[in-house]
């Protein structure tokens, strides 16, 4: 090659760059990294909430009536507001100080756990999606699907106990799945954009599901309650603390839910193309991988962990029935536990446990103190606009910006919502 | 208009890409930018159009300060530019990309669109531009969208007028309309930076020339010197990029293409029609102006094209139609053109990189599970083989300079067993030292017996390599002439005329 | 679904000076949508045809020109159309096999008399009254035109927004306080927009600022405005209802003359001042996106961040300004809710209007018009089916609610026609 090539001696490349020791490391990821800036971010929503709650409270605004006159009534006023929702969100979520016993003290541990069940499901869906660079928006319908198809097994078949269950929890999973799936398949053949078709597709569950409440093969005979019949007793997930606690066999479902998916993303081949997919699908392309074959695939796993929550509703926590709101919310829930838990399974299962926690919490703090639970959902979602922007987390409490650029903080999902 | 940049630094963290740089362009000269890629000299122009902001130094216009706080300050001082990646945008017509940000309206607020055909074919008239006004921008050739960029800048009565690049794209044709323009621009009193990193075409405009290297500048020379003296200078060392090799000895035909036709999806032919063989070690360069076809003939060989016609046989099977992974499992190995976009991961670690294309089965692969222990073990292997140099088998790709990267990706398919070898543009944007070791590579992969395709913009790296030429020109094969043809005749055709002697080799 | 024709023939000569060389690619895809749409159509109308006669009653009794009512015999009635469109089908399929585009209009006649086709089946002994039909659609899209607007604006200078949804509910919320305390829906309508604005600001910030991917963020704001307005709804509007939840609503405007038209007399110009203030809204978006300077820099930012850079536009500034337009617009179909159609606020009001615009975005092509005939289109849809249900419809009415979803499902899936949005649409813009 003549000397007129041109070979590039970039600036920037003449030195490797002089990596920083190791403890210095693990403090940047402490003091700047993920983990602080989560509970931060956590910190935050609280605050915010409880600005909320100090605003509303009628006290609150009794006492700022007269506020240059006695001042030390409206701070009253607002501790006792805030500490008294909070605790009550504590006491409905975390330990019951005012019972007795210590069994029925812990009940509300239990709550949580049983509210976080779906929420774990959902999120490892919904995580794994992101994980292969697709946003799955469609948790709602997923999960209608689901408890559509395993509901119907689990009420209409007549099978022995335990076997009826896993045929139940095996068509509500392959109901998500199917839903996810056609996603997928949607996808991968035409390029429609998954934001788009998840989010229509759940209005069409919707609707579909309420016709079959109505008139199709959901309704209970001689009813006119837009409701299916009651879970047989032979599918119902049985109780792993006995009758006085909710908690059920759901719970342990989702922990081998968070290991296979561990396994899955981590540890086995196909879970290896999906992250490669998700990073960057020109390059999996080129290196042989059916970009195409696996969105169908991860919609196909991911339909079937949110399915996996929408069938843990109708055998585990509604089993007298269930209507087209079955899934109250935790399709949209999801996509906040995923982004709290950064994608990874046992992040989404701590995020998952705290989400439950809130969920369980916000029905005692409305009881107790009159805080409409419609909060828990602002401080959700105020936690991901958070976590979603360290920047500002770390502008508000002054934190030293990291040294490094990090990896993205959020699964690369930014494509153009555009039909193909 | 005189313009002078003074002392100029501009520092991207700990990096310094432009340190203490001065420079004066008289009114109505043409000076030359001369420097590797990624010597500084982007840099130094995006800081004068206002796109950076320098920490230290400043510009001058005919000896007045100047402050630009961003392109529009510095293209109202008479500054314009014809980037490097065109700065248009496709769906508008040309007169709308070249109103666009300093449009003219009628009562009412709408675009004077009159106004701006006007303009348009004011200025492509007194160059002799020919430019319909109302054509799309994203129908029009490169060369065409290139004039469309120089009559966006004069359309705002640019005195001096930043060229970055501007051949990059260019048939040698072209290049030699382009440097007409520029002294036409030149004769009408613009003064003209010109970017580049090729010494001919410095030597035939340039009045002055300025060397930057390692973001420096380090000489002045005139347009006389040699190209030895500005290479030195560029490059900081005596270059001699030769690659040893010894006479191929070609065996059978091992890939054999015959009549492959590629069809993109608005049913515009982008390999039309072409026949050639790829006979057992020996390698066959295909050379050609970048976007002549080059790319997506690689890409149907690999089976990444949907809509091919035709027949591609290795070894006599046929691979026409095979989806990638089966071509990988035929033996293929791929080195694409941009490796970040198609080459890497760059999330991924070295060693997950090193196995992304062999995700399916032993040894990388048992019974679904990722053999991870391995993986690490041949990933060490891999990398001191190949000489990656990083802080171990676990660092993210994204975080190696290119030389790296592109040793990651050789190594990779290098280490399969391979009955046919595609590189792409092998050493683009890489460092001396990389391009040395990938040539060597190449060469030790053709001795072992592997035939070897390159696909290469770069004439020099085709000579270098070459035993047999192929080139290409709007889809078709122009000729296929033996490694040693002069770079003139090679040149003509990748302007597309068929060469006096036939197609030799 | 595609062919290639013969390839060393290219349609053009290709000499060294002209464009690349082409080949054309047939595609079928219209005329195997049209075939299903056809047998579908015949099986319903024909086979399981319904005997009767169907009533179509175009005007009102208020009207100045009293129209006589179309007595349509369903089952002959349907047999035409169903020739109409077997005809029209065919016709497509000569027009691909001689390498013809299939016009649009074509297709929106087969549509059209698909649609007839279904109302006169659906309709058999029965009477439908046409001015109402289309009456109630209008009101019904009015919400979702406002969004789709936005929805249009925003996504053209490059930002993504799922948070119509939260726009419109933020948009009805705020519109129905301040109407209420003022007694002023003029003042309501202001706030809907500055309630719209506040939504975009977060977007705005968060995408633009922080880099945060945009779907995200708006997924993430529909789930705050839902549960801000839940939470105050709650504790500050529910127990003041009569003070702080009454809006006044606005009048109706019959617009002389034009009011008096026949069937659009009626549907178009007696309506609210939001309405009309729609009409404008369409009108000035599509002029302005198209025809002025602020257009053309708004849909360079949005195909080509970098280029609209380098001559001087200021992207950032750009996208967040008029991602705050859009704001407002959606802002305006919140306050409809409110002050146009119920007449005071419930909580999740909205009942997913915002997505159903946002498909209106996709389905209309990123064109402020084609949008608002997409949303228009919807809610006839919707509004079909509660028609439908006061005659006893024999379609469950499920399916009719479903329609629009299941047409964008279509629609992104390339089935009606190929759809390219903004190229930078959904992607930040880093400076370096």
């Amino acid at each position: 090659m003549s000397a007129s090539q041109q070979p590039a001696v970039t600036p920037t490349k003449v030195t490797e760059p002089d990596e920083p020791s190791r403890w210095h490391g693990i403090f940047r990821e402490i003091t700047t990294g993920n983990a602080i800036i989560s509970v931060l971010a956590v910190v935050l929503a609280l605050l915010v909430g409880a600005v909320m709650i100090a605003l509303t409270n009628p006290n609150v605004q009794e006492s700022a009536g007269y506020f240059f006159s006695r001042p030390g009534d409206m701070l009253f006023a607002v501790w006792d507001a805030v500490s008294g929702a909070y605790s009550a969100l504590f006491q409905g979520s975390v330990y019951n100080f005012r019972r007795p016993s210590f069994a029925d003290g812990i009940k509300p541990l239990t709550e949580t756990l049983t509210y976080a069940t779906p929420l774990i499901a959902a999120g490892l869906g919904v995580a794994l999606g992101f994980r292969v660079g697709l946003f799955n928006i469609g948790g709602r319908g997923q999960m209608l699907i689901a408890a559509t198809l395993g509901g119907w097994v689990a009420f209409a078949l007549e099978l022995p106990a335990g076997i009826h269950m896993i045929a139940a929890l095996v068509a509500g999973v392959l109901g998500g799945a199917l839903w996810g799936g056609l996603v997928g398949l949607l996808k991968a053949r035409t390029g429609a954009h998954e934001v788009i078709t998840t989010i229509m597709l759940n209005y069409v569950a919707f609707y579909l599901v309420s016709f079959l409440l109505r008139d199709g093969f959901l309704r209970t005979p001689g009813s006119n309650n837009p409701k299916s019949p009651a879970t047989k007793e032979t599918a119902v997930f049985f109780d792993l603390l006995g009758p006085n606690y909710n908690l059920h066999f759901g719970f342990i479902l989702v922990i081998a839910a968070t290991v296979f998916t561990w396994w899955l993303l981590s540890r086995s081949n196909l879970g290896f193309k999906f992250r490669a997919v998700g990073e960057n699908p020109n390059a999996a392309k080129v290196a042989g991988i059916s970009v195409q074959r696996m969105y169908v695939y991860a919609m196909l796993f991911s339909g079937g962990l949110v399915g996996l929550a929408g069938i843990n509703q109708v055998l585990g926590t509604t089993t007298s029935g269930f209507g087209a709101g079955i899934d109250s919310g935790i399709g949209f829930d999801a996509i906040t536990v995923a982004l709290l838990g950064r994608s990874k399974p046992w992040g989404v299962f701590a995020a998952g446990i705290l989400f439950g926690a809130f969920k369980a919490g916000s029905f005692s703090m409305q009881a107790a103190e009159g805080v409409p639970i419609d909060i828990v959902l602002v401080v959700q979602s105020l936690i991901v606009l958070f976590i979603a922007a360290p920047p500002l987390v770390r502008a508000i409490f002054r934190l030293p910006a990291p040294g490094a650029p990090r990896r993205r903080p959020l699964p690369n999902v930014t494509q153009e919502v555009a039909a193909k | 208009m005189k313009l002078e940049l003074r002392g100029i630094t501009k520092r991207f963290g700990a990096l310094v890409a432009n340190d203490d740089i001065n420079l004066t362009i008289e009114e109505g000269e043409i000076h030359a930018l001369l420097g590797e890629n990624g010597a500084g000299k982007s840099t130094l122009m995006n800081v004068l159009y206002g796109l950076y902001r320098a920490e230290e130094g400043e510009i001058l216009l005919d000896d007045v300060a100047q402050h630009f706080a961003g392109p529009g300050d510095a293209m109202n001082a008479g500054i314009g530019m014809v980037h490097q990646h065109f700065m248009l945008i496709p769906v508008f017509t040309v007169a709308e990309n070249v109103m666009l940000g300093h449009e003219q309206t009628r009562v009412g607020g709408s675009l004077d669109l009159a106004a701006a055909r006007a303009r348009v074919r004011e200025i492509s008239d007194r160059f002799g531009f020919d430019v319909d006004p109302d054509a799309l921008v994203e129908n029009l050739p490169v060369g065409v969208q290139q004039r469309v960029e120089i009559i966006k800048a004069l359309s705002r009565d640019a005195k001096v007028l930043v060229f970055d690049e501007p051949t990059a794209v260019l048939t040698p044709q072209e290049t030699d309309e382009l440097m007409n323009i520029m002294r036409q621009l030149k004769a009408a009193g613009t003064s003209i930076v010109f970017i580049t990193h090729k010494l001919r075409e410095v030597r035939a405009v340039a009045d002055r020339i300025t060397v930057i290297r390692l973001g420096k500048v380090v000489g002045d020379a005139a347009p006389t010197a040699s190209n030895e003296e500005l290479a030195t200078l560029m490059v900081g060392r005596a270059v001699d990029l030769t690659v040893d090799k010894a006479p191929a000895a070609p065996g059978a035909p091992a890939l054999v293409v015959t009549n492959l036709t590629v069809i993109d999806a608005l049913g515009q032919i982008l390999v039309n029609d072409v026949s050639f063989d790829v006979k057992v070690g020996e390698i066959l360069a295909i050379a050609g102006v970048q976007g002549n076809g080059q790319t997506e003939l690689t890409e149907a060989l690999m089976g990444l094209q949907p809509r091919v016609v035709g027949d591609i046989t290795l070894d006599g099977k046929s691979l026409r139609g095979h989806s990638v992974r089966q071509v990988l499992d035929a033996g293929v190995g791929f080195v694409p053109e941009d490796r970040t976009r198609d080459g890497l991961v760059g999330g991924f670690t070295i060693a997950e990189n090193l196995m992304l294309d062999r995700s399916n089965k032993l040894p990388f692969v048992k019974r679904f599970n990722l053999q991870l222990a391995f993986l690490a073990d041949f990933a060490r292997d891999k990398v001191k083989e190949f000489d990656v140099r990083s802080q171990g088998i676990e660092t993210p790709v994204g975080r190696l300079s290119g030389g790296n990267q592109q040793k990651v990706v050789l190594a990779r398919e290098l280490s399969r067993d391979l009955r046919l070898f595609i590189a792409a543009q092998p050493t683009r944007g890489l460092d001396v030292g990389s391009i040395e070791f990938v040539h060597e590579r190449i060469v030790a992969t053709r001795d072992a017996g592997t035939p070897v395709i390159v696909i290469s913009t770069e004439l020099d790296e085709v000579a270098a390599l070459a035993d047999r030429i192929m080139v290409m020109y709007r889809g078709r094969i122009v000729g296929i002439v033996p490694g040693d043809t002069p770079r003139s005749v090679l040149g003509l055709m990748m302007a597309g005329e068929t060469p006096a002697e036939g197609a030799a080799a | 679904m595609s062919t290639i024709a013969p390839v060393n023939q290219p349609t053009q000569p290709t000499g060294p000076e002209e464009g690349p060389a082409t080949t054309v690619i047939k595609s079928w895809k219209v005329p195997i949508i049209l075939g299903v749409f056809t047998v579908l159509g015949f099986l319903l109308m024909v086979v399981f045809g319904r005997t009767g006669t169907s009533t179509m009653v175009l005007s009102t009794s208020s009207d100045l020109i009293q129209l006589p009512d179309v007595l349509l015999p369903t089952l002959p009635t349907g047999i035409v159309i169903s020739i109409l469109l077997a005809g029209i089908t065919a016709l497509s399929a000569w027009m691909v096999q001689t390498h013809r585009k299939v016009p649009l209009w074509l297709i929106s006649v087969f549509a059209v008399l698909l649609l007839i086709g279904f109302l006169t089946w659906a309709s058999a002994d029965e009477r439908i009254p046409v001015p109402g039909l289309l009456f109630g659609s209008l009101s019904l899209a009015v919400p979702l035109i406002f969004g789709a607007l936005g929805g249009v604006i925003s996504e053209r200078v490059g930002v993504v927004n799922v948070a119509i949804e939260g726009q419109l509910l933020a948009g009805a919320f705020t519109s129905a306080i301040v109407a209420s305390v003022t007694q002023q829906p003029l003042l309501g309508l202001l706030a809907a927009m500055v309630a719209g604005v506040l939504v975009s600001f977060v977007l705005a910030a968060f995408s633009i600022k922080y880099f945060v991917d945009q779907v995200i963020v708006g997924v993430v704001l529909n789930v705050l405005v839902t549960g801000l307005t839940g939470f105050l709804f709650s504790e500050v509007l529910a127990p003041n209802a009569a003070t702080l939840n009454q809006p006044p609503k606005f009048e109706r405007i019959n617009i002389p003359l034009l009011s008096e038209i026949p069937i659009i007399g009626p549907v178009f110009f007696r309506q609210t001042l939001i309405v009309y203030i729609m009409y404008i809204a369409v009108a000035a978006v599509y002029y302005g996106i198209f025809h002025t300077k602020w257009g053309l820099r708004l849909r360079a930012v949005g195909e080509h961040p970098q280029a609209a850079d380098t001559v001087g536009i200021n992207v950032t500034g750009t996208r967040f300004w008029n991602v705050s337009l859009a704001g407002a617009v959606a802002g305006l179909g919140g306050a409809y809710f409110t002050l146009g159609s119920v007449g005071a606020f419930g909580k999740e009001m909205t009942a997913g209007a915002g997505f159903i615009a946002l498909a209106a975005v996709i389905f209309g092509r990123w064109d402020p018009i084609r949008a608002t005939l997409a949303a228009l289109l919807f809610g006839f849809a919707s509004n079909l089916q509660n028609v439908l249900s006061i005659i006893g419809s024999p379609v469950p009415s499920e399916f009719m609610l479903m329609l629009p979803y299941l047409v964008t499902i279509f629609a992104v899936a390339g089935l009606v026609g190929q759809s390219r949005g903004p190229a930078a649409s959904g992607k930040p813009y880093i400076k370096s």
